[in-house]
């Protein structure tokens, strides 16, 4: 258990000062997330525009990778297609699922990379897709909203 | 640094720790181990384990309706299990002793049998450093029943508030259900003092011992309380069996919980008729095999002397109190002197988050916890969302408690809060 191969420079830089944190307006769907075994919560708002990621905001208490995780997920989502953030997603979950046995393509994971060393640290898994199953979870209602408007 | 010469014992640690192989196991990077989580599950010594080996390998049959010899000796064994636990809690009558599979369901029970008897304009009264298996299952009641919950407070040294028990304490309340020592802030509660005024307004007292049975002698013929609820695995007994006590006449007077085999008297198409406690509220095969290592549990504690674990545990808590103080940054969640303290210390370090902190001193071989310990009410009470928690045994020793000073230093220079 390599302590430096889960606490990685750039995880402690978006830990310390994390991109995107703090709600803003305007914004299409805000959701709130929870680990319930550990407590850390996230609110997060999400802003479409057709099937672009126009804006993502967070608020979070939880620890460093919950945190960082959040901040490293904002960046690799806003501006790109929905389709593409899922496909990252799967990309990161895969990774983090790897025990430790995936190369991570740093392409398209980009800071992404730097939660490798997570996967060797089953309990702290959980706490790295967070804030990706808030952004899931806020897109995936966002995008039902757009529909349910556009059929109304 | 703490000074090893403030500590003493009446245990002779060697020799207990020799009965707990997994306590010389080594973790990853060559470290000894170092396991302060005891009052999220303790360690078993081999004269438990051996128990259960013994039980499987030898005896093993199911029990009551076996008619055959493994039946009777499987249905001895639990019932022994019965009467060692009765004796260890000082139950006037082994048919006090409802073993449940944990104390979660102890206390469901507790709140489903008498939440029956509920209705609009009752009163349940809990607290709020209650562990949530005190809270969650009285709030089904309350929702069931049209019963209203209201909880004593919490103080800022993070003793019981009491100030307001008189307007907590009416005719209208029905249940007063309490911890005995608080498992996020290590309080120890005046069950007794409580109970009094609790009984004195017609109320059942439940109390919720799951870290005072550990912990201290404990004789609920004298405590005050009607129902009390504990678990075997942290009395260094197996998971898979807790205990619920309660009054012979209380426990006659309350409903089934769970029906099944056992519990019944005679089955008919049209109705059923009860067995009489405890077997009314053990449904099914019970935890056979956890009953015999449970008393071979209490066994191995009372053959230490539970006086001398109370003593050990206030010497431990002591010690570990002085040794925390020293880490610059540190703030004590709850008590913060050894006085009516239990053994679980919770705290919060500046700049670190406690799974940060968990993950750290992991890393090194200490095993803590951390998170909000089940009890997210009282974090939120001391505007903290998580808290990292030491918990001590028969067990702990004063150099586990330096390396956890120590290993707090090395999580503050790695996360350079200085």
């Amino acid at each position: 258990m390599q302590l430096d191969s889960l606490y990685q420079e750039i995880i402690l830089d978006h830990y310390r000062t994390p991109h995107h944190a703090g709600l803003a307006d305007p914004y299409d769907v805000e959701v709130h997330h929870v680990n319930p075994s550990c407590g850390d919560e996230v609110t997060l708002r999400v802003e479409l525009d057709g099937d672009t990621v126009t804006a993502v905001t967070h608020q979070s208490v939880g620890c460093s990778i919950s945190q960082a995780a959040t901040s490293v997920m904002s960046d690799l989502v806003i501006g790109k297609p929905v389709a593409e953030g899922m496909a990252t997603y799967e990309k990161f979950l895969e990774l983090m699922q790897g025990r430790g046995n995936v190369e991570p393509d740093e392409e398209v994971l980009e800071d992404g990379v730097a939660f490798a060393g997570v996967a060797q640290f089953p309990a702290r898994v959980k706490c790295a897709l967070l804030g990706w199953s808030a952004w899931r979870d806020a897109t995936a209602q966002a995008l039902a909203a757009n529909e349910g408007a556009k059929n109304a | 640094m703490t000074d090893a010469r403030t500590f003493s014992s009446p245990l002779d640690l060697q020799s207990v720790r020799a009965d707990f192989p997994i306590l010389s196991r080594e973790l990853a990077g060559g470290y000894p181990l170092v396991y302060l989580d005891s009052a999220n599950s303790s360690q078993k010594p081999l004269q438990v384990v051996q128990a259960i080996e013994d039980h499987y390998l030898k005896h093993n049959a199911n029990v009551a309706r076996a008619m055959h010899q493994l039946g009777a000796e499987a249905t001895a064994a639990y019932e022994g299990g019965r009467d060692k636990v009765a004796a260890f809690i000082g139950a006037p009558s082994r048919d006090e002793i409802v073993f449940t599979k944990n104390a979660s369901e102890a206390l469901n029970l507790a709140a489903h049998t008498l939440g029956a008897s509920l209705k609009p304009g009752d009163v349940v009264v809990v607290s709020e450093m209650e562990h949530h298996s005190n809270i969650v299952p009285w709030q089904l009641a309350c929702e069931r029943t049209g019963a209203t919950l209201k909880w004593f407070g919490v103080t800022e040294d993070g003793r019981l508030d009491l100030s307001n028990i008189d307007e907590l304490l009416t005719e209208q309340t029905k249940v007063v259900a309490l911890t005995w020592v608080s498992n996020a802030l290590g309080t120890i509660n005046p069950i007794t003092d409580i109970a009094a005024k609790a009984h004195a307004v017609g109320a059942t007292v439940v109390v919720d011992a799951s870290q005072a049975v550990p912990q201290f002698p404990v004789d609920v013929s004298t405590l005050g309380a009607d129902l009390l609820a504990f678990t075997g695995h942290k009395v260094v007994g197996p998971t898979g069996i807790g205990v619920l006590w309660g009054r012979y006449d209380l426990l006659a007077s309350l409903p089934p919980f769970l029906g099944g085999g056992e519990m019944i008297e005679i089955v008919r198409m049209t109705g059923s008729t009860y067995a009489a406690p405890p077997a009314r509220f053990e449904a099914g095969t019970p935890p056979i095999a956890q009953a015999v290592g449970l008393g071979a549990a209490v066994d191995y504690l009372s053959g230490i002397g539970m006086d001398k674990i109370a003593a050990h545990e206030h010497a431990i808590v002591e010690y570990a109190l002085e040794g925390l103080k020293t880490v610059p940054g540190l703030t004590i969640l709850g008590p913060t002197d050894a006085e009516n303290h239990g053994g679980a210390i919770s705290f919060a370090l500046d700049g670190v988050h406690p799974h940060d902190v968990s993950t750290v001193l992991d890393t090194r071989g200490i095993a803590v916890r951390a998170g909000h310990h089940c009890a997210r009410p009282v974090h939120e009470r001391f505007g903290m969302q998580s808290s990292t928690r030491a918990s001590f045994y028969l067990y702990t020793t004063p150099e586990e408690i330096d390396a956890l000073v120590d290993g707090l230093g090395f999580v503050r220079s790695y996360f350079k809060v200085d």
